[in-house]
């Protein structure tokens, strides 16, 4: 707990922290060699069983199918505008969802009152299934890109303002106290001690919507788009096209990891940083 | 022989919940005088925090009143220290002790530089931008007490702020803690749960009855002091005898 940094490394390693080390670095490479070969064998697998016609490739597509499609799209460039719509109504949605979570959490923390009054309606609207509300926003808002961003924030939204306003609870009360000892407000408590120790809390709860945003997003591309993966996905099962209908599921994958990735590396940059 | 600093009469304050209501102080009087140490001590649960909650203006009394005695008639600064030091983690130690100031908005040159001299002055120099979790317990308790100290209290407030210590820390950590705050001239108020502590820091020593508390026995402590070091107290000729006595009121209140 104390200065271990500094007198690990002014001391020489022992034999045993070294093999600890080594079976450390050996545990972490095998799980990563582990993971690879899964894909490698499921894209092999589904390749072959294609190749042999064990299963309908009009139907279910291969991987060589896939990249040929995937290629196709690139050349003719249409794939990255979808990617890009995709992409965008996505972080739009995420950050308006964070910051309205963190404006609407702040306020039913300040006011007891108001949080007690709104819990009821709080929780129906985070039960509810938000793709019930899509076809009532496409008749409000028509179809295009604000409905979509406005899907993507309905769905994560009232989840993300419940937790957040859960962990603000939770801040420790006799550090809150210690605040008030200084001489300090309410306002103080919130802006010294509930919103710093949330950190943590606010950034998984941004895992959390980011994915969620993504799952709006789709929902509302079905519905009221031209453009985007989700739109992509549906034209490719009304037309039959399964390859492009697999190859935007599978880009969707991507896309979904790679954000999810840059909030976990923003996550252990705090990490290291406290 | 020197002034009152803080009187207080006839306190009365109880918690109320739904399943009725707990008196916590009854018609509880004492007075401190400036410059005095003292220490107070009761069965668990008697409601020793309520009694400086309510000095510190976190509560307000339901009868009885507090009078303070300050400088020109002004209310004296009260600084507060908790059973935990309550260091943030996500602040350095610089960003940890002049928290009261920020939080005031008096970090002015001169108020940070009388915050570097008290780093320097209690072993903390050359840790102001660590982070709590390097420090020793001592330290971080030190620490916790330059926040108080930053604001320049008049009377110090300390809930068992050792308790949280372990054992050969805590020995030397409150010595140390109650020679500093002599030094500094600052009148304390200590509730503790140790008699031992509250002999061997003290000038008097309260010791509450059950709950609803009031004063139930007072003690002057006298020690003729061995030598200066940080255990003296504890091996005064007085010391048991005090601590005997003490031991036999709250012994009786137990009962």
């Amino acid at each position: 707990m104390k200065t271990n940094e500094q007198t690990s490394m002014a001391q020489p390693v022992s034999a045993a922290q070294l093999a600890y080390m080594q079976s450390h670095r050996r545990h972490h490479r095998f799980i990563r060699y582990a993971r690879l070969t899964v894909l490698l064998c499921f894209l092999g697998l589904w390749e072959t069983c294609a190749d042999r016609d064990l299963i309908d490739s009009f139907f279910f597509s291969s991987p060589s199918r896939v990249a040929a499609c995937f290629l196709s799209m690139v050349r003719d460039k249409s794939l990255f505008s979808h990617i890009g719509v995709t992409l965008l109504e996505t972080v739009v949605s995420f950050l308006l969802v964070s910051l309205l979570s963190l404006v609407f959490a702040t306020l039913l923390w300040y006011s007891r009152k108001l949080s007690e009054i709104l819990e009821p309606y709080l929780v129906v609207l985070n039960s509810l299934p938000k793709s019930a509300l899509a076809p009532l926003l496409i008749v409000w808002l028509g179809t295009g890109i604000k409905t979509i961003i406005v899907a993507g924030i309905s769905v994560a939204l009232f989840g993300a303002i419940i937790s957040l306003y859960t962990s603000f609870l939770q801040a420790d009360s006799e550090k809150q106290k210690l605040v008030y000892t200084l001489g300090g407000t309410r306002r103080d408590t919130f802006f010294k001690v509930v919103l710093p120790s949330c950190v943590p809390a606010i950034l998984s709860n941004m895992k959390v919507n980011i994915g969620l945003a993504l799952v709006g997003v789709i929902i509302g591309e079905f519905l009221a788009a031209r453009q985007g993966l989700g739109y992509l996905i549906l034209y490719g099962s009304q037309v039959f096209q399964l390859n492009m209908l697999i190859t935007s599921i599978l880009i969707l994958c991507a896309i979904a990891m790679l954000l999810y990735q840059i909030i976990q590396g923003v996550e252990h940059y705090y990490k290291k940083k406290i | 022989m020197t002034a009152d600093i803080l009187k207080i009469e006839h306190l009365s304050y109880s918690y109320h919940n739904l399943s009725g209501e707990t008196a916590a102080l009854s018609d509880l009087s004492f007075t401190v005088k400036k410059g005095e140490f003292l220490a107070i001590v009761g069965p668990s649960g008697c409601g020793k925090s309520t009694i400086l909650s309510l000095i510190a203006g976190l509560l307000s009394p339901e009868e009885g009143g507090i009078t303070f005695y300050g400088q020109n008639g002004r209310r004296p600064g009260i600084g507060y220290m908790l059973q935990h030091d309550h260091l943030f983690e996500w602040r350095n130690i610089w960003k940890n002790v002049t928290l009261g100031l920020e939080i005031q908005h008096k970090l002015t040159p001169e108020n940070r530089r009388r915050v570097e001299k008290m780093l320097k002055d209690y072993g903390l120099e050359g840790f102001a931008k660590k982070k709590p979790s390097e420090l020793s317990g001592g330290m971080r308790q030190r620490a916790a007490l330059i926040r108080t100290l930053a604001l320049e209290p008049e009377i110090l407030l300390l809930d068992e702020p050792f308790s949280a210590l372990d054992y050969q820390t805590r020995l030397t950590v409150s010595a140390d803690i109650a020679r500093i705050i002599r030094a500094a001239g600052k009148t304390a108020i200590l509730i503790t749960h140790d008699l031992s502590e509250a002999v061997s820091l003290s000038d008097r020593v309260l010791v509450l009855s059950r709950r609803p508390a009031c004063v139930k026995a007072e003690f002057p402590i006298r020690l003729t002091l061995p030598d200066n070091s940080l255990l003296a107290a504890r091996m005064a000729p007085e010391y048991t005898r005090y601590f005997n006595q003490i031991w036999e009121e709250l012994s009786n209140e137990n009962e």
